[in-house]
């Protein structure tokens, strides 16, 4: 199933696949009442790449998510990811609130078998990295959600993997918070080079950090366009370049939704 | 993992740890902390005016002279005899006995309980088996076995240890399951991405998730386990082991009401101080701890 690819720590091969998802269908319930959640869906990211994917309710981007994570299987097709497990990020932290941020950092660590003595400056050194210096002993009810975004990310980066997979993980701040969590995820993205899968709601947010944008369709998810963005960065959520392809991608997204008007029943 | 290579224009750099720092310190809610002498009157004028109010309402009922003062004596003269009770040593003794019992009976139960709990939480079929009868098990008066007890262990500590068991294991089982139930799905979801399995899962994230709900049935559990004590140390009077049920059951007998209502203070007295001190600063760090505590309480 998984493809047999480099750990991180070697070069990375350019023309390689981080993620390849190859004709996956995805059915819940019992055969013949069945609903189709995907339905042969491809998509493959390259290593390093920003991907984004955005796609009305019921398009299956959840799923998807949870089928790359290897949470759950596949009922045909294959899904391929390049080294370990792929970090998974929700829209919530869902931080463990009995434990400090440091510790819920420390727990991804623990959990991959790292010592107890590298633990320590490991913990350190990913709490600095997402700026939370000086927070690792607070619990996650004293910290922002903003903050604890950053803690959860903390918390992926510990995973070691080479694939990060984000479910709207900033669906839920405020305007301010959010554009300056997508500074700082761009420049995590661009240090580390690890890649990711972005999934949102909104187009602005797709626009303003994806190298390339998949659009989904709805009941059942499939990738019906695919906009490679060469805006260049940094970019600004409100500058005109990434208005006009907002707009673009938004009309797309509107005839998806459209089509399913038209086989609503008639009065 | 991705190692971080430190290269980037310092100037917006800057400026991004600049407002990042800002808005943390913006988005820390300010908690004003109460001093120390405050809290600790505002935790305890409500307790002492309970008290009072009860001391009040006693005294009253016997100024009433609803009954005679040798079946019901004024508080004073029963809080003398408390504390000369306390002087001598048999009031004491009585204590010492009773909360061995309660001590010994109750561990037990915590571990017949917590083995019951996670097997139930974890086999899917045990569950459908034993989980109603479980709470039939709970909601069973446990004087209601006492007269089994007594054939099966005669007039012995088994017995009392027996109904204590009984009385206390379902509710703590029972208070286990209902906080592995509680647990958020995505608090598991998050467990199983981190690569948490098997073993991993219970001790890291299903055990310490289920602590409030498991808190709350160990505090229902010594509550069973106070009750059924105390019925059964006066149902099982065992010769050479004058506990505090014995006080009581004797000073009946002698009409010493004086004795019996200071040995039922003493008794009240420990049920209070287990549960504000023992499972109440439990329930507290765990609330606080998890951030459940709301400013008003």
């Amino acid at each position: 199933m998984a493809l047999r690819a480099p750990t991180l720590s070697e070069e990375r091969i350019p023309t390689g696949r981080a993620i390849d998802v190859r004709d996956v269908s995805k059915a819940y319930g019992p055969t013949g009442t069945h609903v189709l959640a995907l339905e042969r869906i491809s998509l493959s990211v390259a290593p390093g790449e920003f991907v984004c994917m955005v796609g009305a309710s019921g398009c299956g981007k959840t799923t998807l998510l949870n089928l790359i994570a290897g949470l759950d299987r596949p009922t045909s097709g294959e899904v391929g990811v390049h080294g370990a497990r792929a970090a998974l990020l929700f829209q919530e932290a869902a931080l463990f609130p009995w434990l400090t941020a440091g510790r819920n950092v420390e727990l991804a660590l623990r959990l991959r078998g790292v010592g107890k003595q590298e633990r320590r400056a490991e913990v350190d050194r990913l709490i600095d990295v997402v700026h939370l210096r000086g927070f690792a002993g607070r619990r996650p009810h004293e910290l922002s959600g903003g903050m604890r975004q950053r803690v959860a990310l903390a918390r992926a980066l510990a995973q070691d993997a080479d694939v990060l997979l984000m479910d709207e993980p900033f669906g839920a701040l405020d305007a301010i918070t959010r554009d300056l969590l997508h500074d700082e995820l761009e420049r995590l993205w661009q240090t580390t080079g690890v890649t990711i899968l972005f999934v949102t709601h909104n187009v602005r947010e797709a626009v303003r950090l994806g190298d390339r944008i998949l659009v989904l369709s709805s009941r059942p998810g499939r990738v019906v366009a695919d906009f490679p963005i060469t805006v260049g960065r940094p970019r600004r959520l409100e500058s005109p370049q990434v208005a006009q392809l907002a707009a673009d991608i938004t009309e797309r997204l509107r005839e998806e939704v459209r089509r399913h008007a038209d086989i609503a029943p008639e009065e | 993992m991705p190692t971080l290579r430190q290269k980037s224009e310092p100037s917006s750099q800057g400026g991004l740890d600049a407002d990042l720092a800002g808005i943390d310190a913006l988005d820390i809610p300010l908690q004003p902390a109460p001093s120390l002498a405050s809290r600790a009157w505002s935790a305890l004028w409500p307790k002492l005016a309970a008290i009072g109010l009860f001391l009040a309402v006693w005294q009253t009922v016997v100024w009433l002279e609803w009954k005679p003062t040798y079946v019901l004596p004024p508080p004073g003269p029963v809080f003398e005899r408390l504390v000369s009770d306390l002087a001598d040593g048999v009031l004491l003794t009585a204590t010492w006995i009773t909360l061995r019992r309660a001590v010994v009976g109750y561990a037990i139960a915590m571990v017949i309980g917590v083995t019951l709990g996670l097997a139930v939480a974890r086999f899917r079929h045990l569950r459908t088996a034993l989980g109603s009868l479980i709470t039939g098990l709970q909601t069973m008066p446990s004087i209601a076995w006492f007269p089994l007890a007594i054939l099966l262990f005669q007039l012995t500590e088994e017995t009392i240890t027996f109904v204590i068991v009984l009385g206390a294991a379902p509710a703590i089982a029972n208070g286990f399951l209902h906080g592995v139930d509680h647990i958020p799905p995505l608090l598991l979801r998050a467990g199983k991405v981190l690569g948490a399995r098997g073993f991993a899962t219970y001790r890291h994230i299903v055990l310490p998730a289920a602590m409030p709900g498991f808190v709350a049935g160990m505090k229902q559990g010594w509550a069973f386990a106070w009750r059924s004590l105390m019925a059964g140390e006066l149902l099982v009077i065992i010769a050479s082991r004058p506990s505090l049920g014995v006080r009581l059951q004797f000073a009946r007998e002698l009409s010493d009401a004086e004795a019996l209502l200071a040995a039922m203070i003493v008794i009240l007295v420990i049920g209070i101080i287990v549960d504000a001190v023992f499972f109440g600063r439990l329930e507290y760090a765990i609330r606080k701890r998890w951030g459940l505590l709301s400013s008003a309480s």
